[in-house]
C-alpha cells in the first residue's frame, strides 16, 4: 500500500454540507434495520463506516443514493432533499457515484462503452469527448490497455478499478463505496486501495463501507462504527482505534484486529 | 528427524500427450467403444443404419422417377418427385394467379434481402437495412401481395403454399417478440393495473390451444366486432398468431430478465439511467442473449404451428399437399409430398436453429455469472 503514508496531506474538508441525514429510519418489513441515523457530512470528507455484518452499513449508504428507500426523517444530498419525486432521485444519481462489492460491471459490454454509457446517456455527452474521459480515467486507474475488452476477460481487481473509474467519469460530487474489496482476492485488495487513496487525495468526498482499517487510518478523516442499526461512536481514526469509547466498538475492534 | 527443505531447480518440461489421447483412434476408443456396453450399442446402431439408410435412399433417390406428367409415368417403383415437379408453383404460390406471381417473388427477394445483412455480424449499412424492413417493408409488402395502387387485387382467398406459410410465420414472428418484451417488462412491473393486465394477457393466450383460439379468430371475433366490419381472415390469423406466441415469448423473456443479477439494476440505477433506458441498455441485451436458445424455440414452434391454419380452411405449405395430391394425374402421390414439405420445413427449421448458435458465441463475451 504505497501511497497510504503521504495520502492526508493534501486532503482538506471544507465547512460546505454535502450530505445531511435527519433522523432517519428504515424498516424491511418489520425488521427496523435503520434506527434514527443522523449524520452531516461535509464536501471533502473522508468517512469510513465499520461494524459487524447486518449493523446497516450498507443500507444506510444505499439510501443516500435511493437503491434503498428509507421511511422516516429526511436525507439531503446537494441541497436535494431525497423524496419519491423522480426528478429529485435522478438529479442526486447523477452526482453521486457508487462503487459495489461485486463491481455490477455491464458484461455485455466493452470496458470503454462501460465507462461511456452513461455519459453520454445520462449527461448527454458527446461519444468522442465521452470517450477521452473514460480513457483519461482508465490511465488514472492504470489499465488503458483493457478499453477494449470486456469485464469478463479482467481480474476481480482490474474490474473494481473499472467500476471506480466508470462512476468518476460522470464526474460526481460523492462517491459511495460498499465494501470494494470484499469480494477480491487478497493479492488484488491493495491495487484498489490505492485507486481509493489517489482518489481522497484529490479532494473526492467519499463515504466508504469497509474492514479495510489500515485504510480507514490513512485517509479517513472519520469513522463511524455502526450496530444494531444506529451509529454508536464516530471519530478521528487516531481516536477511534486507539481510544474506542464504547464496549461495543472496543469488542468490534478486538474481534477485527486480533489476527 | 528428516530434512523437510526442498527446493526446485529447473522446471519440468511440456510433454506431448500420449497416443491414446489423441488422433482418431483415440476419438474412436474414447466415444464409440470405451465399453462392452457402449461397444453393443455402436454395433446395433450401425445395423439400424444399414436396415433403413439404403432403402430410402433407393427410394428418394436411385430409384426415383423425375420427369413425366402424371402418375402413370412413375413406374420406376420408387418415389414420384414428377409430381413436385409440375405442381411446383402451386407448393409455392397457392392460387395466386399466374400472371401475378411476379409480385410474391419480388417480395421474398425484399425480404430475404434486407433480412439477411439483418442477420450477418458487421454487414455495412445495417441501419438503412433494419429501417426497410420494419418501417418501409410493411406497407410495401402490403401492396405487392393484396394489390392496390394500380396493382391488381389479390384476395387473400388465393393466398396459399410456402408463400402463406412465410407471411403467417415472418409477420407473427416479427410481431411477437417486441410485443412478448412488453408484455415480460409489464408482468414485472411495480404498477399493479399494468401488471395484472399482463399477467391476464400472458394466462389467457397461453391457457387455450391454438386451434381454438383459430377457430375463435375466425368464428366468434367477428360476433363482437360491429357488424358489416369485414375483418380479412388472414389479417385475424396473423393478430391470432402474433398474440399466441407473444404469450410464450413473454415468458421466455421473463425468464431471462429473472436471471440477470439484482446489481446490474442497481448499477444502472445508480448512475442516473432512467427504467426505460436501463432496460434497453442493459437489462434486456443481457436478459435476451441468455434466452435466445428459448426464444429460436418458440420461432420454431411457431413456425411449424403455421400448418394448423388448415382448420379454418387456408391452404398453406403443408395444406396444399392434398390439393395437389388429390388431383386426378397425381394420385396415390401424397409420401412424395409429405417428405419434401417436411424437407423443406426442416431446412427452415435448421437453419433457424443454427443461426441461433451462431448467435449465441457471437454475443459470448466470456462472462459467466
Amino acid at each position: 500500500m504505497a501511497n497510504l503514508d503521504t495520502a492526508q496531506g493534501t486532503m482538506e474538508v471544507t465547512d460546505e454540507v454535502a450530505i445531511q441525514i435527519i433522523g432517519m429510519h428504515k424498516w424491511y418489513g418489520d425488521f427496523h434495520v435503520l434506527k434514527d441515523i443522523d449524520m452531516t457530512v461535509y464536501r471533502g470528507e473522508r468517512i469510513v463506516i465499520c461494524g459487524p455484518s447486518g449493523s446497516g452499513k450498507s443500507t444506510l449508504i444505499r439510501c443516500i443514493n435511493r437503491l434503498e428507500e428509507h421511511q422516516q426523517g429526511q436525507i439531503i444530498v446537494d441541497d436535494i432533499e431525497l423524496t419519491g419525486d423522480l426528478k429529485g432521485i435522478d438529479a442526486i444519481r447523477r452526482e453521486v457515484g457508487m462503487v459495489f462489492q461485486h463491481f455490477n460491471l455491464f458484461p455485455h459490454l466493452t470496458i470503454l462503452e462501460n465507462l461511456t454509457l452513461a455519459p453520454i446517456w445520462v449527461r448527454k455527452t458527446p461519444k468522442a469527448e465521452a470517450e477521452e474521459t473514460a480513457m483519461h480515467y482508465l490511465e488514472r486507474v492504470k489499465i488503458p490497455e483493457q478499453a477494449d475488452k470486456y469485464p469478463g476477460q479482467l481480474s476481480g481487481g482490474q474490474q473494481q478499478r473499472v467500476a471506480i473509474a466508470r462512476s468518476l467519469c460522470m464526474n460526481p460530487r460523492i462517491m459511495l463505496f460498499d465494501e470494494p474489496t470484499s469480494a477480491l482476492d487478497p493479492e488484488m485488495i491493495s491495487e484498489v486501495l490505492d485507486v481509493m487513496v489517489g482518489l481522497a487525495e484529490t479532494g473526492m468526498t467519499m463515504i466508504c463501507v469497509t474492514h479495510e482499517m489500515g485504510f480507514a487510518r490513512k485517509v479517513a478523516n472519520r469513522v463511524i462504527f455502526m450496530d444494531g442499526g444506529e451509529i454508536i461512536e464516530q471519530n478521528e481514526p487516531e481516536e477511534f482505534f486507539n481510544n474506542p469509547k464504547s464496549e461495543r466498538t472496543q469488542l468490534f475492534l478486538s474481534q477485527i484486529l486480533s489476527h | 528427524m528428516a530434512d523437510l527443505s526442498y527446493v526446485r531447480t529447473e522446471s519440468h518440461p511440456d510433454m506431448p500427450p500420449p497416443s491414446s489421447e489423441v488422433g482418431i483412434l483415440a476419438w474412436l476408443r474414447q466415444n464409440l467403444f470405451s465399453g462392452w456396453l457402449n461397444s453393443l450399442l455402436t454395433l446395433a446402431a450401425i445395423y439400424l443404419l444399414y436396415k433403413i439408410l439404403p432403402p430410402f435412399f433407393g427410394w428418394a433417390f436411385w430409384n426415383a422417377d423425375w420427369n413425366g406428367t402424371t402418375y402413370k409415368d412413375c413406374t420406376s417403383g420408387g418415389a414420384c418427385w414428377a409430381m413436385i415437379r409440375v405442381r411446383f408453383d402451386q407448393f409455392m404460390y397457392g392460387f395466386y394467379p399466374e400472371a401475378e406471381r411476379w409480385r410474391v417473388n419480388l417480395w421474398v427477394v425484399l425480404l430475404f434481402g434486407s433480412a439477411i445483412p439483418l442477420l450477418i455480424e458487421n454487414s455495412p449499412g445495417k441501419k438503412y437495412f433494419a429501417i426497410f424492413l420494419f418501417i418501409l417493408f410493411p406497407p410495401i409488402a402490403y401492396l405487392l401481395l393484396y394489390g392496390g395502387m394500380g396493382l391488381r387485387v389479390v384476395d387473400t382467398a388465393q393466398w396459399g403454399g410456402l408463400f402463406l406459410t412465410l407471411v403467417l410465420a415472418t409477420v407473427s414472428i416479427v410481431v411477437s417478440l417486441p410485443l412478448g418484451i412488453v408484455f415480460a417488462l409489464g408482468r414485472r412491473s411495480n404498477m399493479p393495473i399494468v401488471r395484472m393486465i399482463c399477467i391476464a394477457f400472458i394466462e389467457l393466450w397461453r391457457g387455450v390451444p391454438l386451434i381454438t383460439v383459430l377457430f375463435m379468430g375466425s368464428v366468434m371475433l367477428p360476433l363482437f366486432l360491429p357488424p358489416g366490419t369485414n375483418f380479412d381472415k388472414i389479417l385475424r390469423t396473423l393478430i391470432v398468431m402474433s398474440f399466441f406466441s407473444a404469450a410464450y415469448m413473454a415468458e421466455v423473456v421473463r425468464g431471462g430478465l429473472q436471471a440477470i443479477p439484482k446489481g446490474q439494476f442497481e448499477a444502472a440505477q445508480a448512475m442516473g439511467l432512467s427504467y426505460w433506458k436501463m432496460m434497453a441498455l442493459i437489462i434486456l441485451p443481457q436478459a435476451l442473449k441468455i434466452v435466445i436458445p428459448g426464444i429460436v424455440n418458440t420461432f420454431i414452434g411457431l413456425f411449424k404451428d403455421t400448418t394448423l391454419v388448415l382448420v379454418i380452411g387456408l391452404f398453406d405449405f403443408l395444406t396444399i399437399v392434398q390439393a395437389a395430391t388429390t388431383h386426378k394425374n397425381w394420385l396415390g402421390t401424397s409420401t412424395e409430398g409429405y417428405v419434401f414439405v417436411a424437407a423443406v420445413f426442416w431446412v427452415f427449421c435448421f437453419s433457424m436453429s443454427r443461426y441461433s448458435i451462431t448467435l449465441e458465441r457471437r454475443l459470448d463475451t466470456g462472462h459467466r455469472n
